[in-house]
């Protein structure tokens, strides 16, 4: 025969999705916080992401190139901009640039390539970066610029967060709630905060995008703000003054950036909706865990780290229901 | 709307052909007749070279309980026994026999008159469906009797017809439907009876109103047969997959069969061969082919004697097309992409789909992200990210733990994966390698 055929295993189609259109599209979903936190931050907020994202494709690129001496490379495949942009939002617009590119480093480096790239990390690696900042520059990564200052970048003034004065009244300044935002005011994103974590609403219309695209699925997200809403919510109506609503706790910190864009990481969260929900179950009631009673004002990045660790515990003990389980009609 | 309960995906439908009335094809200058047709023993040829056969002639026994006996498709001299490359791509004993004429045996009815008596025992259907050797139509090629003799203890409740055709491209049974729906019906009244059941269901997806508005209006004429329009889902044809869109319930995990819950499934296709074999005394010895594919000319369907090689029906959908790469015996979720296209037409054979060059392409294959996809796709609720991995370390106890029998090969991993994955090829060898180890277990006992 004139052309030799093609003889492989069905199934011979594909439904033409692809790593790259899955991490493009969450870092798409990404865009109305990044334009608010530009709107927000200014200058500050664009050196950071760009800083932050080009950092990590560097490094990503490198590692890849001299280190593990990979022919192909994979900084094309969007996993790296995605977290250097994920690393940018969860760090204030005031961080100096060495700073960020130790984080960079250390997200990329230690966090994904060390375990082997893409798909082999147990730990999600902006969070790493994130975490290993927050322990080595406690000082620079808790002061968070006032909005509204748009040119300046390390010389921003400085103001506590709504987390800080929740904290406050948790140890008994009884008048710390009353200066809180109006619930409203959290939801859109005029307060003080990392970059990305502002805007409850911009990272829920990235939600939204997520779900009608099919990225990711309800079960995280959802339970992990359920769990906040009720565990807070039920913290609140046993003492109002020392516990803030839940819907402050809902709109502050990096609450929403967590549960829709860093729990629901592919690689570091379990695969089954069972185990999905039990896993963002234990991280919402995790994150108010530390917020009320813990060392720190924000608990998300630890919830979220420690139940990372739980993922392969999680996907061993939850399997999906299998067929014919059922019982018959 | 009515589907089945977990997984499954969406791919694009193409059924190119679904306009293209039924045509007759041209018969073939030689007819070759695999001896193993269906799932079982193969069957025995009782010819030798230079014996003459007739259209209707039997050519090769039932080699067994689980077997089917082998009929000629056209009327002449046996050229040889030998073997030929079939659509598995192995090299099978075969019967050739060089085309003379056309003459029919005399016992089959070639009118065209719908026969919708029948007198016979359920034992006498069932003995007619047996000597007429047929198997199931939808691709898996089961033979039909085995399945209306239950095993002990077990009791069909219904039958449910199979004309779900979920796979891409395919319409032989969405045409079959339109032309001889009276007939189908007949068939599947055949089947009810023989099965000794009073209910009778066909499944047809959503996306061929035109057969579900006639097959409702013609089954009113027949008692104790319901159409279910069934909402489009891939892999709703998968047997287990139709009983829980149909009738809601679930067959358990293997050794477990359909039976198990009370249904006996049937393909249209089975069900129209079932008519011509009591009703026409015809055996079965042709069937309706889908030949297809976007860079194909005339995208057609075809009534195409047995033994026909593929390269005649592309031949006349317009021949095989410069940029093809890759020819495919059945649809493009299940079917086997074959070596050459001289594969005769058997039984099983649903279509031929051509994919062009840049289709039949897999693209490279990426780390798994651990995106789950699969997982949700997956209509037996098991974890192909897992059984593929584990198959590929060759840890056969942990994925027969993770119950690789289950596994129906259907594709939704594969055809879902973001990383382009090749799960479905390392579980297949996974469930053959865990197969092996079952039996021989079994065996010690």
């Amino acid at each position: 025969m004139a052309n030799q055929l093609i003889v492989s295993l069905s199934p011979h189609v594909h439904n033409n999705d692809s790593v790259q259109k899955n991490m493009y599209g969450v870092i798409l979903a990404l865009v109305p916080a990044l334009l608010v936190s530009f709107y927000m931050f200014g200058l500050g907020a664009v050196i950071v992401t760009l800083t932050s994202v080009v950092a990590c494709l560097f490094f990503e690129w490198a590692i890849t190139k001299f280190i593990l001496k990979r022919e192909r490379t994979t900084i094309m495949d969007g996993s790296a901009a995605l977290t250097g942009l994920l690393l940018g939002f969860n760090l204030p617009s005031n961080l100096p640039i060495w700073i960020i590119i130790i984080g960079a480093l250390v997200a990329i480096g230690i966090g994904k390539m060390t375990f082997g790239g893409l798909g082999c990390n147990p730990f999600n690696p902006a969070l790493v970066g994130r975490i290993f900042l927050l322990i080595s520059f406690p000082v620079q990564m808790t002061s968070w610029p006032v909005n509204g200052q748009w040119m300046s970048y390390t010389d921003a003034e400085t103001a506590a967060t709504p987390l800080s004065l929740m904290k406050q009244a948790v140890h008994g300044n009884v008048d710390a709630l009353s200066q809180l935002p109006s619930s409203f005011d959290l939801f859109l994103g005029s307060n003080p905060g990392c970059i990305g974590e502002i805007s409850s609403l911009a990272l829920l219309l990235g939600l939204a995008y997520m779900l009608w695209k099919k990225i990711i699925s309800w079960h995280i997200p959802v339970s992990i703000l359920a769990t906040v809403f009720v565990f807070s919510g039920l913290m609140h109506l046993a003492n109002p003054v020392a516990y803030a609503s839940p819907f402050a706790h809902l709109f502050t910190g990096g609450l929403m950036l967590g549960a829709i864009f860093m729990a629901t990481d592919y690689v570091t969260s379990p695969m089954t909706h069972k185990g999905m929900v039990i896993y963002g179950v234990a991280i919402g009631f995790l994150t108010v865990v530390i917020r009320l009673f813990g060392a720190y004002p924000e608990g998300m990045s630890f919830a979220i780290f420690i139940m990372n660790a739980f993922t392969p515990l999680i996907n061993t003990y939850c399997k999906p229901k299998r067929f014919g389980e059922v019982v018959k009609k | 709307m009515k589907t089945f309960r977990i997984g499954g995906v969406h791919p694009a439908e193409n059924k190119l052909s679904a306009g293209k009335a039924i045509e007759t094809l041209a018969l073939p200058k030689q007819a070759v007749f695999p001896l193993s047709q269906h799932i079982g023993a193969p069957a025995a040829a009782i010819v030798k070279k230079g014996d003459l056969v007739k259209v209707g002639t039997k050519i090769a026994e039932a080699g067994g309980f689980v077997s089917a006996p082998i009929f000629s498709s056209v009327s002449g001299k046996v050229n040889k026994v030998d073997s030929v490359i079939d659509a598995s791509g192995y090299r099978k004993p075969a019967i050739f026999i060089d085309v003379e004429g056309d003459e029919w045996e005399e016992t089959i009815d070639r009118s065209t008159d719908l026969v919708k008596e029948c007198n016979l025992t359920p034992e006498e259907i069932v003995a007619k469906i047996k000597d007429a050797g047929i198997v199931g139509m939808g691709g898996a090629c089961f033979p039909t009797h085995v399945k209306l003799m239950p095993p002990p203890g077990c009791k069909a409740e219904c039958v449910i017809i199979n004309a779900v055709e979920c796979e891409p491209y395919l319409t032989a049974d969405h045409r079959l439907m339109l032309e001889k729906a009276d007939q189908i019906l007949v068939g599947v009244s055949l089947l009810m009876k023989a099965a000794k059941v009073t209910r009778g269901y066909i499944g047809i997806e959503n996306n061929k109103p035109d057969a579900i508005q006639l097959m409702t209006e013609k089954a009113r004429n027949y008692t104790g047969i319901e159409v279910v329009p069934l909402k489009v889902k891939y892999p709703q044809g998968g047997e287990k997959q139709l009983i829980d869109a149909v009738i809601g319930r679930q067959v358990p995990a293997p050794p477990a069969i359909p039976i198990n819950v009370g249904a006996v499934v049937q393909n249209v296709g089975t069900a129209y061969a079932v008519y011509e074999a009591v009703m026409k005394n015809k055996p079965l010895f042709e069937r309706v082919v889908t030949v297809t594919g976007k860079s194909l000319q005339n995208p057609s369907n075809f009534l195409t004697r047995m033994g026909t090689p593929m390269s005649q029906l592309i031949d006349a959908a317009g021949g095989l097309p410069a940029d093809t790469g890759k020819v495919i015996g059945g649809g493009p979720m299940m079917g086997k992409a074959l070596v050459n296209t001289e594969v005769p037409i058997c039984k099983g054979s649903s279509g031929v789909l051509i994919m062009n060059d840049k289709e039949a392409r897999r693209a490279e294959p990426e780390p798994c992200i651990r995106c789950a996809k699969c997982v949700s796709a997956c209509p037996m609720g098991l974890e192909p990210y897992l059984l593929a991995t584990c198959s590929a370390l060759k840890d056969w106890e942990r994925v027969e733990k993770e119950m690789i029998m289950s596994c129906i090969e259907c594709g939704s991993c594969q055809f879902t994966c973001p990383s382009h994955r090749p799960m479905l090829d390392y579980i297949r060898m996974g469930k053959g390698k865990v197969g092996g180890i079952i039996r021989a277990r079994n065996a010690k006992k």
